[in-house]
């Protein structure tokens, strides 16, 4: 492997990761405060994907296709399906299980996954989708003598930073923010102090959705999507969420990068063991630490 | 006991129809297999662990099948089974180790990647494994018969039977024995059960082992009646429609996985016939309705019935 492959694997582990980092963020937000690992996600992600995909294309027949306007429809989709599901999800169906066995919980997240996955197919069927327009439009860009795409190596990354530096802003600075790490700490608690925790989860739900469906609105011009793509990706980003430990969005950052590098250096080194990298990374992480990298210890409830 | 009864009565009435309905055959075959590798999910269920990974083992054994059966084209089936059985159970016994220091999520999910490893791993060697095009599995003797299919697969159900009904009845046998009650109480107060000087990794990793032992069984028959192994007899899809079973039937009483096996079995058929695209997504409605409808799946609903129409407050 010469330096050139290294710099190539380097930016598209980068922007692989970013992707992910977006998806991984969502979940473990959700986790957080919810307590639910969200299996939808993956269709949020899928879903976000295909919206964002059939918009371009409208867009693009109506010769509206300006370059900001590309780049406004990939984040009108991620909002809209964000929200529209994030709605559905929470409000009318996680929202019933709130106390129940938290395997039921899971499960529940389970049956919406797979019946999304059906949705998924209704609507958009099962030939794969791409636009790879906006790549094109934004041109290239040269870094130590290897040539790449701007989008890849500058925009995905940029929106993975700016969406993890405006949580931590949230989380840390405004006062909705705190209500949320508050719960996350001791939900009862917290609703005794007169934090409306049911408003909270719904908006953290949304919010984490939207992330979920960003994450692959920003795939569809530089991949196509197909079936089977949110089951792939919810399990890779449980990987990461598991490897940084449960509700770390620091940690969750540094994970994907890990895991986005190394599954990118992989495919120039070993590419049979590709798609299994991050499994491979998790379970060696959690051998070793058993509840995550990143975890801190915590006092135990009984 | 009269789950008992009724199943070997169950057992009896399904042989009559694969014997007069030989198109039946397979489907019972691949039916029984389902609720056999049910009854394997439902052990650290028990324990309040859901595995999303578990067809993994039946995966590792059908191909365990198939490759000793390349090698020595000329082993018997039963020799076949007995073999793929073993390295996937001690597989399940090594893996074991290391799963049963995870609880809820945490156990799910690990299992799913390590099935999702072995998948990915199983479709990329291609000169190995065959890809995703999987390996044949050409139809062995069985117990020394030299057989035409019908007639093999009319052994094989029977076969598939009684280990079906072995099965149960160790299932029934474990969950009342002193091993198995302390799995249960893993899920209601695992502090409580190491207290009692009980090593909870070790009750988990019992049970983990014998749903090993199960899902195995499933595999190794699954490859014999298929004819065929392929990865994705250890997708989580595969793994999903376990849990999906297991949730269905209820764990209360090995009977639940193959009634729930039955009824998924049929709707499968009925989906395909009537709703092709829409399979998935009748699966997951079933699946909510069950959850919110009888949580203990449809062997708990008639406990439930049962005692109330007995007056027995338990």
């Amino acid at each position: 492997m010469n330096l050139d492959t290294l710099l190539l694997g380097v930016a598209d582990g980068v922007s692989y990761a970013s992707l992910l980092f977006l998806m991984s963020l969502g979940l473990t937000l959700i986790f957080g405060v919810l307590g639910v690992l969200n299996i939808a996600h993956g269709s949020l992600y899928a879903f976000g994907g295909y919206t964002a995909a059939s918009i371009t294309s409208f867009v693009m027949r109506h010769d509206l296709a300006s370059t900001p306007m590309l780049f406004a429809v990939l984040l009108l989709a991620a909002v809209i399906v964000g929200v529209v599901m994030g709605l559905v999800l929470e409000v009318g169906l996680l929202r019933y299980f709130q106390n129940k066995d938290p395997v039921l919980q899971l499960l529940v997240t389970f049956a919406a996954f797979v019946i999304f996955e059906d949705l998924q197919k209704l609507i958009w069927g099962t030939s794969p989708y791409s636009a790879g327009e906006l790549v094109t439009r934004l041109g290239t860009i040269e870094v130590f003598n290897v040539t790449y795409t701007t989008y890849q190596v500058l925009v995905i990354p940029c929106i993975a930073l700016i969406s993890y530096l405006g949580l931590n802003f949230f989380l840390k600075k405004t006062s909705l923010g705190k209500q949320t790490v508050a719960i996350t700490h001791h939900r009862e608690v917290a609703t005794a102090l007169g934090i409306n925790a049911k408003k909270i989860a719904t908006l953290v739900f949304v919010l984490g959705a939207v992330f979920g469906a960003l994450g692959g609105a920003l795939a569809v011009p530089v991949s196509s999507l197909s079936p089977g793509i949110g089951a792939e990706m919810i399990v890779v980003s449980f990987t990461v969420v598991a490897t940084a430990g449960l509700g770390q969005v620091t940690g969750a950052l540094i994970t994907s990068l890990m895991i986005g590098l190394a599954r990118s250096m992989a495919v120039y080194v070993a590419p049979e063991f590709e798609v299994a990298m991050p499994y491979i990374i998790m379970l060696g992480v959690l051998l070793l630490r058993p509840n995550g990298l990143f975890t801190v210890a915590q006092a135990r409830r009984i | 006991m009269r789950f008992g009864i009724f199943s070997m009565a169950l057992a009896l009435g399904l042989m009559a129809i694969g014997l007069f309905f030989p198109w039946m055959k397979t489907i019972g075959i691949l039916g029984l297999c389902y609720g056999l590798a049910s009854l394997g999910v439902a052990l650290p269920a028990r324990a309040g662990q859901v595995s999303f990974g578990h067809a993994m083992f039946a995966c590792v054994s059908a191909y365990a099948v198939a490759f000793i059966a390349k090698a020595f084209p000329h082993w018997d089936g039963v020799v076949l089974i007995a073999l793929g059985v073993s390295v996937s159970t001690l597989f399940a016994a090594l893996l074991g180790l290391f799963m049963v220091r995870y609880r809820g999520i945490f156990f799910g999910m690990l299992n799913l990647a390590v099935s999702m490893v072995i998948v990915a791993l199983l479709g990329k060697l291609y000169a190995l494994t065959g890809g995703s095009d999987g390996i044949r599995v050409d139809r062995p003797t069985f117990f020394g018969l030299v057989t035409e299919r019908s007639e093999f697969e009319t052994i094989l159900l029977g076969f598939m039977l009684l280990v079906s009904l072995g099965c149960g009845w160790f299932y029934q046998r474990f969950i009342h024995s002193a091993s198995g009650e302390a799995l249960s109480g893993l899920k209601t107060n695992e502090t409580r059960l190491e207290y009692l000087g009980l090593s909870a990794h070790r009750v988990l990793w019992v049970g983990y082992v014998i749903s090993g032992f199960f899902l195995s069984l499933a595999g190794a028959v699954f490859a014999l009646a298929q004819g065929l192994v392929t990865p994705d007899m250890g997708s989580w899809t595969r793994s999903g429609e376990f849990v999906f079973i297991m949730i269905l039937g209820g764990i209360n009483h090995a009977l639940g996985a193959f009634v729930g096996a039955g009824i998924f079995e049929l709707v499968k058929l009925a989906a395909s016939a009537y709703m092709a695209g829409v399979w998935q997504l009748l699966l997951g409605v079933t699946l909510l309705v069950v959850i919110v409808v009888a949580p203990e799946g449809i062997i708990g609903a008639l406990e439930k019935r049962k005692s109330k129409k007995q007056g027995d407050p338990a």
